[in-house]
């Protein structure tokens, strides 16, 4: 079973973690370049207001670019072998999986890590003005930790006490807060870091789709 | 009886896999888009950022 899980969430995460990657160079990568200019001061928000964000040709960067495709496609097999032994699990429970039922079970993933932690800590630009790192992570752990357990208890529940504690669990990390910036004055324009969390959150839903229906795809087919 | 001890069994087996995958995808994504070496995090920069995970 161990082979089945591993070779399933290997090719379900390296696919889709390809298909985010691709999205990311082409909508999210020239965001993060433009913001870059603006916190090293090559460029000054006021100062500068006629450089808009479609303005700038980027020459295509292979080895940054590629190192990119690399961490995305690791953080997507990563990904998958949460979901397949999320649904392997399922499955010893007497929940049918299918591929058509994977588009669900990837909008689960995308609620539980791109929507729910976004919530509190939206995707981030360089540049930008954010709360300490380390209690950033353990809000963001938390809170993924926190929606997969109440999106179980929703999702598999059959009675209202189920339901109830999962929507308590789902929204606990929002009562609590993420941890904020003391300060706001980021070097990054809001129309540009408006347009990054905007592109980011759904190019994750976008990836998390694509990967849940290829994780049901390969672990049927390994099970067939 | 036989079966439901074999089944027992099975269920247990399943059970340590399924452990053992979760386990190793969330090894996978704290080292992708958490680990604080500095190699690490260069390499990941513009992934962990275009993702979303707290970053700097």
């Amino acid at each position: 079973m161990v082979k089945k899980l591993v070779t399933s969430a290997l090719f379900a995460g390296f696919a889709a973690g390809l298909i985010a990657a691709a999205l990311q160079i082409a909508l999210l990568v020239p965001l993060i370049l433009e913001a870059e200019l603006y916190e090293t001061g090559a460029l000054v928000h006021f100062a500068d207001t006629t450089t808009a964000m479609l303005d700038i040709q980027w020459e295509y960067d292979w080895v940054r670019n590629g190192i990119t495709v690399l961490a995305t496609v690791a953080v997507y097999i990563g990904y998958a072998f949460i979901l397949v032994a999320a649904m392997a699990f399922a499955q010893l429970k007497g929940i049918g999986i299918t591929a058509r039922s994977g588009i669900l079970w990837g909008l689960a993933g995308a609620a539980v890590f791109n929507f729910a932690p976004a919530l509190g800590l939206p995707p981030e630009l360089p540049g930008m003005i954010a709360a300490e790192l380390a209690p950033r992570q353990v809000w963001w752990a938390g809170t993924v930790a926190a929606t997969i357990a109440g999106l179980s208890a929703i999702a598999f529940g059959k009675s209202w006490l189920p339901w109830g504690i999962g929507i308590a669990v789902v929204a606990i990390p929002h009562l609590i807060g993420a941890p904020i910036p003391e300060v706001f004055g980021g070097s990054v324009p809001p129309e540009l870091a408006a347009e990054f969390a905007g592109r980011s959150i759904t190019v994750g839903a976008i990836g998390w789709v694509g990967l849940g229906v290829l994780s049901a795809y390969f672990w049927l087919k390994e099970n067939a | 009886m036989t079966t439901a001890t074999h089944t027992a069994v099975k269920a247990d087996t399943s059970l340590i896999s399924i452990a053992f995958a979760a386990f190793m995808g969330l090894s996978i994504l704290f080292v992708a888009g958490f680990a604080g070496s500095e190699t690490l995090h260069n390499a990941a920069h513009d992934a962990r950022h275009a993702i979303g995970f707290a970053c700097h």
